[in-house]
C-alpha cells in the first residue's frame, strides 16, 4: 500500500527526522490558511500516488498565501495519471544547498533491508541507477542489530564531507530504518535530503510503501489508506477478501490462484482476447467468494464474457459450482460464461452445474478460447441491434461442443486450433466460423424455456 | 495421532524430521522459528501472507542452524508416489522422470495434469513459493534435479517480479546437462501492482515476463509460451 507524502512525512516527524513544518489543505482557503501560518514562500504540492508531479504541473511555488491559494485552486481537482488529486501539501519553500537521495528498499535477492544513499539526489534513483551506478551507495541492514551506528556514519561520509553533516545524516539514516521496521514498510525515501546555506540537514520529501501483509496487524497503518486513489471495483474486492486488478479488456477472468490467474490472462491473450482483470479467489472453498468475485466482474460495463478457470486443490470445485449456482440464482448473467473445473470433487462440481442447466469444460486451452470467442461475438452483437437475438445470456453454448457443425471451429482438431488461434477465432458472419449462428438443437431449449 | 505442546517435544519423542506449517500468516514467522529450533532439517512453510520483514529475521536464524526451508506462500513437495510434504493433490501425479520446480500453486498443478495426461511422470514437484523472501530459490532445485538420478529433465514455473528466474537461467548455462523447459506467467501483467503473490510485481522496469523469457532462451531453455506447451517441449529435448 502506498503512503501519500504528507502521510509519510507524518510518520517520519514522528520517528525524529528533521523536516520542515508542513501541513496537508483539502481547499484553497485551507491552503491559504496554512500558507499564512507559515510565513514566506511556500510550495504546494499535489498529493497522489504518481511519480512525475512536479513535470505535470502539481508542484507549484507561492510567494505569498494569496499566490498559495490560487494554486491550490488550481491543483485541487486536476488529474495526474488518471488520479484526481483531493489534497494539496503545503510546505516551506527551503533554500537548498544541496541535494541527496537515503532510501531503504526490502532487497530479494539480499533477502533484507538495503540501505541505499547517493549524492545525486532530486531526481529519480532508478534513473541514476541506470546512469550512474558508482554513484549509488549501498549497504544490506542485518536486522537482528538494525543499522549500526559505524555503518551509518560510513555512509554519511558518501554525502557529505563535512563531519557534522555526515553525523546528521547518519542519525537519519538510523531513524528511517527503525521507521521501517515500526511502520511494516517495504520501502522507505527520502528523496531530497537537502543541505541548506547555514549547513542543517533537512528530508524535503519523504515516500513510503507499506507491505500489504502488514496491515492486518497494524490497524493504524491500514486506516492510512486512501481508497479515492484506487478503482471502486479493486476496494469492493478488498472488502470480499479477493485479489482483483482491473484492466483494460472484455474476458472476465475468475481464477483460483495467482499463477493460474496470470497464465489464465497470458492464454487469453494468446487467442487474440484482452483480460478485464485479474482475479484470484484464493485457496479457500467459500461459494460466497465466488459470487462476491461474479458481482465485482459482471459490474464491469466492459466485461463482455465471464471465464472462469478452476483447478481444484485445496479449493473444491463443488464448492465452486455452488458459489455459480448461487450466484446467477441472485443476479442473471448479461454476458456468456465458460465454465472450466478440473481437480479436487471435479465431478461432483460438473454435476451440480449441469443439474442447474450449465455445463463445464475441463481443458484450460478450448475453456480460454470459447471465452475470447464469446466475448468477440457479444462485442459485434452490441453494435449490429438487429443481430441482437443471436446473442444469449444462459452459460456458454460452447460447452456443448460436440453437438456443434463441423464447420464450426469448436469441433476442429485442438491441434489444429493451437495452430491456428487467429483463424480458428475469426469471426465472419457470412462464413459462419462462430456460433451467430449456433445449431438449433443448442437454441431451442432457450427459446422453450421462456 | 499423538499430540504435543511444543515441536520440540514432538521431536524428541517421534525423531520426526520433517515440519509442515499451516499456521496463520501473523505467527507463521515463530512457528517456522520454533520448528528450525527444535533442530528439524526440513520446514516446508504453506502459509501465505507472512509479511516480508518478519523473513528478513526467519532467514538468518534458517541459515546458521543449516535447515532448508520451503516456501513460504507455496503447496509444498511430492516425489509420487513415494512421500509428499503440503497441499499438491497426490491424485493428479504420477510417477516418472520429470521433475517440476514452480513459485506458484495451481499453475504448478496444471502443469502436472499435462505432464501426468500426457504419460509424462514426475519425480519430484516442489513449488517454491509466490512470495519476495523464500527459503529455497530456483537453483536450490535445479541443482539438487540435476543430481538427482532420477530425473531426466525439469520444467520451471516461473513469474514477473524479481531476478530468480535470471539467476535461474545462468546457472542453467553454467552446470546444467539436464535439458529444461520453461514457462513465464504474468505477460499481461500492469507493472507496479502485485499480481496476487506478493513477490509478483514488476518494479520499475524490471522482472518484466519478456525479459525473464529472453533470459531463459539465452540460456538454452525451452520456454512455453502457454502451459499446453510442455508435453511438446519435452519431446522435442528428450
Amino acid at each position: 500500500m502506498n503512503l501519500h507524502e504528507y502521510q509519510a512525512r507524518e510518520i517520519l516527524r514522528q520517528h525524529g527526522i528533521p523536516m520542515p513544518e508542513a501541513a496537508v489543505a483539502a481547499t484553497p482557503e485551507e491552503a491559504r490558511a496554512i500558507a499564512a501560518r507559515l510565513g514566506g514562500k511556500v510550495v504546494v504540492k499535489a498529493q497522489v500516488h504518481a511519480g512525475g508531479r512536479g513535470k505535470a504541473g502539481g508542484v507549484k511555488l507561492a510567494k505569498d498565501a494569496a499566490e498559495a491559494a490560487a494554486h491550490a485552486r488550481q491543483i485541487l481537482g486536476m488529474t495526474i495519471k488518471e488520479l484526481t488529486v483531493h489534497k494539496v501539501l503545503i510546505a516551506p519553500a527551503a533554500e537548498i544547498a544541496s541535494e541527496s537521495y537515503v532510501g531503504i528498499i526490502v532487497d530479494r535477492a539480499a533477502q533484507r533491508p538495503v540501505l541505499m544513499v547517493s549524492p545525486a539526489g532530486g531526481i529519480d534513483i532508478e534513473q541514476v541507477a541506470a546512469q550512474t551506478p558508482q554513484q549509488i551507495h549501498r549497504l544490506a541492514i542485518d536486522p537482528r542489530f538494525g543499522l549500526l551506528p559505524h555503518q551509518a556514519l560510513g555512509l554519511g561520509f558518501k554525502l557529505y564531507p563535512n563531519l557534522g553533516q555526515a553525523r546528521a545524516a547518519a542519525d537519519i539514516m538510523v531513524k528511517l530504518a527503525a521507521a521501517v521496521y515500526a511502520v511494516g514498510a517495504s520501502l522507505a525515501e527520502i528523496n531530497p535530503l537537502v543541505t541548506t546555506p547555514d549547513g542543517s540537514v533537512l528530508a524535503l520529501d519523504a515516500k513510503i510503501v507499506v507491505d500489504d501483509n502488514e496491515l492486518d496487524r497494524r490497524p493504524e497503518i491500514a486506516a492510512l489508506r486512501d481508497a479515492s486513489a484506487e478503482a471502486p471495483s479493486e476496494v469492493a474486492a478488498r472488502e470480499a477478501g479477493l485479489t482483483f486488478i482491473k484492466l483494460e479488456g472484455s474476458v472476465g477472468c475468475c481464477v483460483n490462484g495467482a499463477g493460474l490467474a496470470m497464465a489464465t490472462m497470458d492464454l487469453v491473450k494468446y487467442y487474440g482476447g484482452a483480460p478485464a482483470n485479474f482475479l484470484d479467489i484464493g485457496g479457500s472453498s467459500n461459494p460466497q467468494k465466488v459470487v462476491n468475485a461474479l458481482k465485482i466482474i459482471t459490474a464491469d460495463p466492459n466485461v463482455k464474457a465471464i471465464l472462469i478457470n478452476i483447478f481444484g486443490g485445496i479449493t473444491r470445485c463443488d464448492d465452486v459450482a455452488n458459489g455459480i449456482v448461487l450466484a446467477t440464482s441472485q443476479f442473471p448473467l448479461k454476458v456468456p460464461m465458460v465454465v472450466r473445473l478440473t481437480g479436487t470433487n471435479e465431478r461432483e462440481g460438473v454435476a451440480i452445474l449441469t443439474k442447474a442447466g450449465y455445463s463445464a469444460l475441463t481443458d484450460m486451452d478450448e475453456a480460454v478460447m470459447q471465452a475470447v470467442a464469446r466475448a468477440r461475438e457479444q462485442t459485434a452483437c452490441a453494435s449490429s441491434s438487429t443481430r441482437r437475438p443471436a446473442c444469449s445470456s444462459r452459460a456458454s453454448p460452447g460447452a456443448t461442443a460436440p453437438s456443434t457443425p463441423s464447420r464450426c471451429w469448436a469441433t476442429a482438431p485442438r491441434s489444429w486450433l493451437a495452430s491456428h488461434p487467429a483463424k480458428a477465432l475469426s469471426c465472419s458472419r457470412a462464413s459462419c466460423r462462430c456460433s451467430t449462428r449456433w445449431p438449433r438443437r443448442w437454441r431451442r431449449p432457450r427459446r422453450t424455456l421462456r | 495421532m499423538p499430540v504435543f505442546n511444543t515441536v520440540a517435544e514432538a521431536v524428541a519423542e517421534t525423531k520426526a524430521n520433517t515440519s509442515v506449517i499451516y499456521v496463520p500468516a501473523a505467527l507463521a514467522a515463530s512457528a517456522i522459528f520454533e520448528a528450525v529450533d527444535a533442530g528439524l532439517g526440513l520446514v516446508v512453510c504453506i502459509t501465505e501472507g507472512i509479511p516480508v520483514l518478519d523473513m528478513t529475521k526467519v532467514m538468518p536464524f534458517v541459515r546458521e542452524r543449516g535447515a532448508r526451508l520451503i516456501g513460504p506462500n507455496c503447496p509444498g513437495l511430492i516425489s509420487p508416489n513415494q512421500s509428499k510434504v503440503g497441499i499438491i493433490p497426490g491424485n493428479i501425479c504420477t510417477p516418472g522422470k520429470i521433475g517440476v520446480v514452480s513459485r506458484s500453486g495451481t499453475l504448478t498443478y496444471e502443469i502436472i495434469h499435462q505432464l501426468s495426461t500426457q504419460g509424462f511422470g514426475q519425480s519430484t514437484c516442489v513449488g517454491i513459493g509466490g512470495d519476495p523472501i523464500i527459503g529455497t530459490s530456483f537453483i536450490h532445485c535445479l541443482s539438487a534435479f540435476q543430481a538427482d538420478a532420477e530425473t531426466e529433465a525439469v520444467v520451471l514455473i516461473g513469474e514477473i517480479g524479481g531476478t530468480d528466474e535470471q539467476l535461474a537461467a545462468e546457472f542453467v548455462k553454467g552446470g546444467m546437462t539436464k535439458p529444461v523447459v520453461g514457462l513465464i506467467a504474468g505477460q499481461t501483467a500492469p507493472p507496479g501492482r502485485r499480481m496476487g503473490h506478493a513477490g509478483a510485481i514488476i518494479a520499475g522496469a524490471s522482472g518484466t515476463a519478456a525479459e525473464k523469457m529472453h533470459a531463459l532462451a539465452a540460456a538454452g531453455i525451452s520456454v512455453m509460451k502457454r502451459p499446453a506447451d510442455v508435453v511438446p517441449l519435452l519431446k522435442e529435448r528428450l
